[in-house]
């Protein structure tokens, strides 16, 4: 069956090709079209996939690999764990749901549907294949390949500061990503010591370099850390993603927010702590520090912000700050919910950014002061920036209440003073989280962007506001985002199911047990 | 604590419990404008339903024998190794008391509310929430383990901030319904953590298993859990340093006070550490703080009481003080978890009638909620006086009405505890007791009696002042509920009723003797009561008192204006240095973080005249730098390969 997830790297692949081809640059309505079929369809594969996976079978599943540069040892091979699985089944969903969202949206002049949509599809099949990639170098290979798309979305299609932005992440995640090139040549070099050949296979690397001594470990790590630290994004490594998620388009901030970014807590959870265990125990308390900072530093600048889509960004450094912190407990509760988390940030930051996307373009601005009393004219639209707003505060009956509650619950019999500062964040989210929602939505109705045609201090009849609530494809795009997040929070079992293995097999690489055991 | 049994019969359909009211709330919520039409009665529908099977639950459960306790798994919530965390519901007799009063009172509002919100646009929806309230502080009690409480704690926590905020247009509305959620997560941080520990200590949750090994904690940990889920307690139920949120959560409807911030969500935190018994029962110093708390709240909002002019405002500190005495009853431990339980449900019955009385009379009024502004209402809304009359002389104590039977209990147990704790907990009851009639009876003095003060006036609006009567659908409510604050205290304590069918979970009511005996204290009680009922009536009796509010007042009026400075505290302590603390984080990470790496990032290049370069969009050189970067790498790897 590992033909689904060579099917799943391709189909998007030929997708970017197809609304590519020049007379669908033309017709920006057929090339949605297309392109929107395209994601479909990647997401019912993508359900394939979940079904065909055995949750307790061997580690890396539907496994394929072919020769790349023979002489480097390295392949082009591919396979799922149950955390790829996931990451990947997130794309799947909201990649048609960023299709859908951006429908109505104007492009800057001279700009085709085709063009944006054949980027976003070329996104897609790399950020799959990131996921799925069981090869160190074709790892690294597409962990900078992944840029090159990202670079134009934001770049082409972004806001008034899109060349600052687009160059500032690609240098620094492009730095990031040469110091990991460095570390992953270091252990190509012991696998020669060791084995007497070279290799860049994953499953043969960690059997090797985690026999290294601790402070070769150690600066091996720290390269794949550092990339992953850039990318994920801990403080205070994290400044490129406030300025990428204001300029880029909102459904590329969807994407940059929602989907890349996992790379890093993936990459952490695949690579350094397999592959440096002794390395990730003696570094865990700087990764905890950095990840509470995160925690504490993300939420406070979030009730502090002033622009909508720089308030996204500084909320998922705080949410990854937990994640990281769960990562670094070294429980499977911990890990569990760090994996989850990636998976429930996805969904409900998304539908946030989504539904922050829609006020925006109701308002036309991204400035929190220009909103006001919206819930009078909108009240659909309040109900969803309130609900996406308390799965982002973690609500038990939401998603990310399970992922939030593993975190913490399973980071405090390893880490109880980490866990009880991070705590702390849960009155902060429900601050910045609330406070965003009192500023834009209740009240009287005011704002330069929902007033355009009053004066200044004019009270306008709400009859008469231009601010209309959500249509009917707005409602078909958050729809199954809120299914899923009432699902996901009062059954995610299967979830669990899925990842539970994996994480374990990930800390008995790292050779550490709970220290809460069943039955105890 | 024995293993409780798998529950049958009419028991295993007590998942109906949570599925009504949350069928209820769905259909109103996702349905929409569709519903307008008969939304309130799909509300109430469910919600009486809800009752009649709590009630048929209840008589079931009367009839059996031993410890009557049984539980009802649904799913598997969260399960990953040790961690598992059911979704199940435990039936016992304080889970069925609690089941009675969420659905009876619920049930009462609900219909109240039909009137009360007839003009109100959108009141599907208000129904709505009443419904999600209901089926979260249903889960609240019904729950078997701190997780699913949790669950529903922050639930009600939800349909709080959703019915404070309910006129959501109105500034101090919004602002409100945010202080209400914030204050609360405060308090829940302390739930939370408590919850933690017992999953380090004892790799579980639920209550059987954590009430049956809770020796395995340390002397440390005990105190460190009471003392965490008192702040949780102390943030859901308004006690202090926390009650701030209370009062102005009276922007809210009035039904939503009556039922949401008097009568059942604001005692969870005495159900939470009714429930937790069995932890509290280990730690004297850890209750000695419960009941410190509860006394220092108990005054707090006495005093303030008696300085509020809003009807709805004096009558949240009233409630703020009334769960002070719950909260020093569950302190004191064995001799005090029913009574503190037993106040709760007669304060139930009184405090909702006195909230539904306040409603009417201002649903009459303009929603006029100034007390200066009333005066002689009780010929206009003659049964509104009655049954709030009722409600009054039950909560002062009023011999043989409830809070006689449930207040007194509290303030003998006050006094038994030992040493000096007798004499200063049961002296703060007793002082409480004369000020709670004191703030009463003038309330009841400037609304119902006196010479009507509004003649003259105009509310807000502009319109004249033309009390009346209500409908039957918000009378009838308050008649029951009379009835209940007359009658509920006798019932329940006439041969401990109460205490024994409570006896499986609290453990059996302890009887002491203490500094003074019961019926000492009943007649000191009823004294100090009737103290501060005349001196109300020597101050206001006249009728003289202003329409406009005396400006140049005492300090200690001046202080209890202010909250007693509770919210200058919060402002000065934390949101003036958080606010701080954000603006200046915002700009470090602006100049600071991000500049060092800009700054980096044109040192490397050299000159600040790359970085211009480099900003404005030179993209084409740094990829060609990137392109011999990697020529590079690729050349290293051919050494290390082939060398």
């Amino acid at each position: 069956m590992s033909w689904v997830l060579i099917a799943l790297l391709v189909l998007p692949l030929v997708g970017a090709l197809v609304v590519s081809l020049p007379f669908l640059r033309r017709d920006d309505a057929k090339a949605k079209l297309v392109a929107l079929a395209f994601s479909v369809a990647e997401l019912l594969l993508a359900v394939v996939l979940w079904i065909t996976y055995e949750p307790g079978g061997p580690r890396l599943q539907l496994t394929s690999s072919v020769d790349w540069i023979a002489g480097f040892g390295v392949h082009l091979s591919f396979g799922v764990d149950g955390i790829a699985l996931v990451m990947i089944a997130v794309i799947a969903v909201l990649i048609p749901l960023v299709i859908g969202a951006g429908w109505a949206e104007k492009l800057p002049s001279g700009r085709s549907a085709g063009g944006y949509l054949g980027l976003i599809l070329l996104q897609e099949a790399i950020t799959v294949a990131v996921f799925a990639a069981t090869d160190v170098f074709l790892f690294y290979v597409l962990f900078e390949v992944m840029l090159i798309p990202m670079y134009f979305l934001i770049g082409g299609y972004g806001g008034a500061r899109r060349q600052y932005a687009a160059v500032k992440f690609f240098l620094y995640s492009f730095l990031g990503g040469l110091i990991m090139l460095a570390s992953a040549i270091g252990c190509y070099v012991l696998a020669q010591d060791k084995i007497g050949k070279g290799t860049f296979d994953w499953a043969t690397l960690v059997t090797v370099v985690r026999e290294a001594d601790t402070s070769t470990q150690i600066w091996l790590f720290l390269g794949f850390f550092l990339a992953f630290a850039i990318k994920a994004p801990l403080v205070p490594f994290h400044t490129w993603l406030p300025d990428a998620a204001a300029e880029a388009p909102i459904g590329v901030t969807v994407i940059v927010v929602g989907i890349l970014d996992k790379v890093g807590t993936f990459g952490m959870l695949r690579y350094n702590l397999p592959m440096f265990p002794e390395a990730s125990k003696a570094l865990a308390p700087v990764v905890l520090v950095l990840a509470v900072a995160g925690v504490l530093y993300g939420s406070l600048l979030a009730t502090g912000q002033r622009d909508m889509k720089r308030f996204l960004a500084y909320v998922s450094i705080a949410h990854f700050g937990f994640i990281a912190l769960g990562i670094f407990s070294f429980t499977s509760q911990a890990g569990v919910g760090s994996v989850s988390y990636m998976l429930n940030h996805s969904i409900s930051t998304g539908m946030l950014i989504l539904v922050i996307g829609m006020v925006i373009a109701r308002g036309g601005s991204t400035s929190i002061a220009d909103y006001g009393g919206m819930s009078k004219v909108a009240p659909l639209l309040a109900g969803m920036l309130l609900l996406s707003g308390l799965t982002t505060l973690s609500l038990p009956g939401t998603n990310s209440f399970v992922s939030e509650f593993l975190v913490l619950i399973g980071s405090y019999p390893t880490q109880p003073v980490y866990t009880i500062l991070a705590t702390l964040g849960m009155v902060l989210a429900a601050l910045y989280v609330l406070w965003l929602y009192q500023r834009v939505m209740t009240g009287p109705l005011r704002g330069t962007a929902l007033l355009s045609t009053g004066g200044p201090g004019a009270t306008v009849d709400p009859e008469k506001a231009p601010i209309t609530d959500l249509n009917k494809r707005e409602i078909a795009v958050l729809a199954p985002l809120v299914a899923l997040v009432l699902l996901l929070g009062f059954y995610p079992q299967p979830v669990l199911d899925v990842v539970t293995p994996s994480v374990g097999a990930t800390l008995s690489e790292v050779g550490v047990t709970d220290p809460v055991q069943e039955g105890k | 604590m024995t293993e409780p049994v798998v529950a049958s019969g009419i028991g295993s359909l007590a998942w109906l419990l949570l599925a009504l009211p949350a069928f209820g709330a769905a259909v109103l919520l996702i349905g929409g404008k569709r519903t307008d039409k008969w939304g309130h009665l799909l509300g109430c529908a469910t919600i009486i339903g809800a009752f009649v099977y709590g009630a048929a639950l209840f008589f079931s459960t009367l009839g059996q024998t031993g410890e009557r306790t049984s539980e009802l798994k649904l799913f598997t919530w969260i399960d990953v190794n040790a961690l598992t965390v059911d979704f199940a519901l435990r039936l016992d007799p304080l889970s069925l008391t609690f089941v009675l009063l969420i659905t009876g009172v619920g049930s009462l509002i609900h219909i109240y509310s039909i009137g009360y919100m007839a003009h109100e646009e959108g009141r599907r929806k208000f129904f709505g929430y009443l419904n999600l309230f209901v089926a979260a502080m249903l889960l609240l009690v019904l729950g078997n383990g701190f997780v699913t409480l949790y669950f529903g704690w922050e639930g009600v926590g939800l349909a709080s901030y959703l019915l404070i905020g309910w006129y959501q247009h109105k500034p101090e509305a919004a602002s409100a319904a945010k202080k209400a959620f914030l204050m609360n997560r405060v308090g829940d941080l302390g739930l939370a953590i408590a919850i933690f520990m017992m999953f380090n200590q004892l790799g579980t949750t639920q209550y059987t298993e954590v009430f049956s090994r809770v020796g395995e904690f340390s002397s440390g940990e005990i105190l460190a859990i009471t003392l965490l889920l008192l702040l949780g307690a102390c943030g859901k139920s308004g006690q202090f340093p926390l009650q701030a949120w209370l009062p102005d959560a009276m922007a809210g409807p009035t039904p939503v006070s009556a039922l949401i911030h008097a009568a059942t969500m604001v005692t969870a935190g005495v159900y939470l550490i009714a429930r937790s018994n069995p932890i509290y029962n280990l730690s004297e110093s850890g209750r000695l703080v419960v009941m410190i708390i509860g006394a220092v709240t108990l005054l707090i909002g006495c005093i303030i009481g008696c300085a509020y002019d809003d009807f709805k405002k004096v009558l949240a500190y009233s409630t703020v003080s009334q769960i002070g005495y719950m909260i020093l009853a569950v302190g004191l431990g064995p001799v005090g978890y029913a009574l503190g339980i037993m106040h709760l449900l007669t304060h139930g019955f009184f405090k909702a009638g006195l909230f539904l009385g306040a409603g009417s009379v201002m649903h009459g009024m303009n929603d006029e909620g100034d007390i200066r502004r009333m005066g002689g209402l009780a010929k206009h809304l003659p049964i509104t006086f009655v049954t709030w009359t009722l409600g009054y002389l039950a909560l002062i104590g009023f011999p043989f009405l409830s809070g006689y039977f449930s207040k007194d209990a509290i303030i003998a147990a006050a006094f038994s505890a030992h040493g000096w704790q007798g004499y200063v907990f049961g002296g703060v009851a007793l002082l409480g007791a004369g000020l709670t009639a004191f703030y009463m009876t003038r309330l009841l003095i400037l609304v119902f009696l006196g010479k009507p003060r509004w003649k003259d006036l105009k509310s807000e609006d502009g319109r004249e002042y033309h009390p009346h009567e209500s409908p039957v659908s918000m009378t009838a409510p308050m008649i029951v509920l009379a009835i209940g604050s007359v009658g509920a205290g006798w019932w329940f304590a006439t041969d401990n009723r109460l205490a024994e069918w409570l006896a499986p979970t609290l453990g059996e009511l302890r009887e002491e003797h203490g500094l003074l005996s019961h019926g000492t204290v009943g007649i000191l009680t009823v004294a100090i009561s009737f103290v501060g009922a005349g001196l109300a009536f020597v101050l206001f009796g006249r009728g003289t008192q202003p329409v406009e509010r005396p400006l140049r007042v005492s300090f200690p009026v001046r202080a209890a204006r202010a909250d007693l400075y509770g919210n200058a505290l919060n402002e000065t302590l934390f949101a003036r240095p958080g606010t701080w603390l954000t603006r200046a984080l915002v700009f470090i990470d602006m100049k600071g973080v991000d500049g060092l790496v800009n700054g980096t990032a044109a040192l490397l290049g050299g000159s600040s005249g790359r970085l211009r370069r480099l900003q404005t969009g030179f993209v084409r050189s740094y990829a060609l730098s990137m392109l011999l970067g990697t020529f590079f790498v690729l050349g290293a790897l051919l050494v290390v390969r082939y060398s």
